[in-house]
């Protein structure tokens, strides 16, 4: 019988390498999976506390999560479509035409 | 939650504003192939707001829930409600014009500035987190794309990624918050977490914290607030200028909403809150002010005031109450007055070719545009403070209902900050008054548009300004419904 708290400790590191993946990184489609990573941590939380609590409303906040997640890597990937065809390029240390 | 004979009738009337907003922005969508009918997207989505509007008027004084509790309608939301809609439509009014001259005038624009303005909507009627949430969503993912929007200028595409991965950061970090709140509290729903908040805090005390300091961390993007600012000069500079205009005004003033129902009604229990918001207030007023004096562009000098106005606004979070409730709502209208006025200036003289909106154009303005350096300068003085203006007023009722919580020093940096405003405030008059231009100024074309939205923003910064009464009166009553 695993604890809950084994699955929150495992949330909170994945939620920290996402946050470190983000702040490191310099391609952004690596960028982008960091966040998909933090916010599926966010979900293992949400299923753990579920599972946990003994209520079901948990696991229906992981669905509208997938399907915000959904949204934003649509709209995410555009962008990033867009940027490399103006630039052929999705190195972020050169998005520096104004001062970062 | 507990009333399931009444969340089987379905009431829509309470979903009213947003889905006319919905219905005229899939309308507009539905007509983008057929290109000779695109100019009527202005149109549609000028319609919506003034029916939405019209709808949210009449929402005011019901203070009803529905949806399974998940939708509340009161006041406070109500008047947020308004707040947006009015910010949505004098942008629209500005980008109409600016996109024109761009050539990138697309009948998209429209669309997703209704779904954005849709989700600010449900973001301020709501009690629950898991709604705000997905509000926040609704209202950024079209913000992204509005940022971006000028596909074939690099400023914008930058501005674009930039703000997309700032705002999915923050996203990830507030979900992460909302499970936390969600295991301490068994519920997202602020009255039960209300209820029970002394049990919450026996029993689940760190669970609890950690998930309002994540939640702190991914509004704090939103608004601005100044550990979490990096985005906002890069974004607010290279997106299309009206959309920074909207930017400006109406994402703040909903996050702003949230934050005022989170931290003052469902975790109003936390003392050590007050602590924390007197340093992130006092930080984004000085940070944002004192970045301000050394910038080139205009619109990179409005970013950085834009986070200094969050740094006065968050003042009302640290003191609580209904007065401060007040004040804030009073300083979110007068705020959405002057700073788009301030916008509608800067757009129609970037119409002029060539323009990257620098200090340096606008020299000489006043000569060949007097009645437009005469705007120009009645918003920079409603931006600094100066009576009679409005931009007084809301600095006025903030700081006296700090005053009367004990919160001297608080006030004494936020006046001294907004005397370090006056400098680069008036700069821009300065600029546009004394320095000479070389060669013959450009005279400005005016159109309907945006003379519509000067007239507004003008008559309600001074109107306001010289009978803040009713504004007061109004912004008194909007309280939350289930205090």
């Amino acid at each position: 019988m695993i604890p809950i708290s084994a699955y929150l400790i495992l949330a909170a590191v994945l939620f920290g390498i996402g946050t470190v993946g983000v702040l490191t990184s310099r391609n952004v489609i690596v960028i982008f999976m960091a966040i998909e990573l933090m916010l599926n941590a966010a979900n293992l939380a949400l299923i753990a506390f579920s599972r946990g609590l003994n209520v079901l409303d948990g696991h229906v906040f992981v669905f509208l999560v997938l399907t915000v997640a959904a949204a934003e890597a649509a709209v995410g990937l555009a962008l990033i479509v867009l940027i490399f065809r103006n630039r052929e390029s999705i190195n972020i240390d050169r998005f520096s035409i104004m001062k970062w | 939650m507990t009333d399931y004979v009444s969340t089987l009738s379905v009431d829509l009337s309470l979903l009213g504003p947003e889905l006319v907003l919905l219905v005229a922005a899939s309308l507009i969508l539905i007509f983008i192939p057929f290109r000779k009918m695109n100019y009527l997207a202005p149109v549609i989505a000028v319609v919506g707001f003034i029916v939405s509007f019209y709808l949210a008027m009449g929402q005011w004084s019901e203070h009803s829930s529905g949806f399974a509790g998940l939708l509340t309608c009161d006041s406070f939301g109500v008047m947020f409600k308004l707040i947006f809609l009015l910010a949505s439509f004098l942008s629209l009014l500005i980008a109409h014009r600016y996109f024109s001259v761009k050539g990138i005038n697309r009948p998209e624009f429209y669309a997703l500035l209704m779904f954005s303005t849709m989700g600010m909507m449900v973001m301020a009627n709501t009690v629950d987190l898991v709604v705000m949430f997905l509000g926040l969503e609704i209202m950024s993912i079209p913000l992204y794309v509005m940022a971006a929007f000028n596909r074939r200028s690099l400023e914008s595409n930058e501005a674009g990624i930039k703000y997309f991965i700032m705002g999915a950061f923050a996203s990830a970090f507030l979900m992460m918050g909302i499970a936390f709140v969600y295991g301490a509290a068994e519920t997202t729903d602020f009255r039960r977490i209300v209820a029970d908040f002394s049990y919450i805090v026996a029993n689940y005390k760190v669970y609890l914290y950690a998930g309002a300091a994540l939640i702190l961390v991914g509004f704090g993007f939103k608004i601005a607030a100044v550990p979490f600012h990096t985005w906002v000069p890069d974004v607010y500079q290279g997106a299309p200028t009206p959309v920074t205009a909207f930017f400006s005004v109406a994402p703040k003033a909903a996050g702003f909403a949230v934050m005022l129902r989170i931290f003052l009604y469902g975790f109003e229990g936390m003392e050590i809150l007050s602590d924390v918001f007197w340093v992130l207030a006092v930080l984004t007023m000085t940070v944002g002010n004192v970045l301000a004096l050394r910038q080139d562009n205009v619109k990179r000098m409005l970013a950085y005031s834009s986070i200094s106005h969050a740094g006065y606004i968050m003042i009302s979070l640290v003191v609580g109450g209904p007065e401060a409730i007040s004040s804030a709502i009073f300083y979110l209208v007068a705020y959405t007055f002057f700073n788009l006025g301030a916008f509608a200036v800067i757009t129609i003289l970037e119409t002029r070719s060539g323009c990257k909106s620098d200090f340096v154009e606008l020299a000489g303005i006043s000569k060949a545009n007097p009645y437009l350096a005469a705007v120009l300068a009645l918003f920079m003085f409603a931006l600094s403070g100066f009576p009679p203006t409005v931009g007084f007023f809301g600095k006025f009722y903030i700081f006296s209902a700090a005053v009367k919580s004990g919160f001297i020093w608080l006030v004494v940096i936020g006046v001294m900050n907004s005397f370090v405003s006056v400098y680069y405030y008036l700069r821009v008059i300065k600029t546009s008054y004394m320095d000479a231009h070389e060669g013959q100024p450009a005279v400005v074309k005016m159109v309907p548009s945006i003379f519509l939205v000067l007239v507004i923003t003008a008559l309600g910064t001074l109107g306001l300004g010289f009978f803040p009464q009713k504004l007061l009166e109004l912004s008194q009553s909007a309280i939350f419904a289930f205090l």
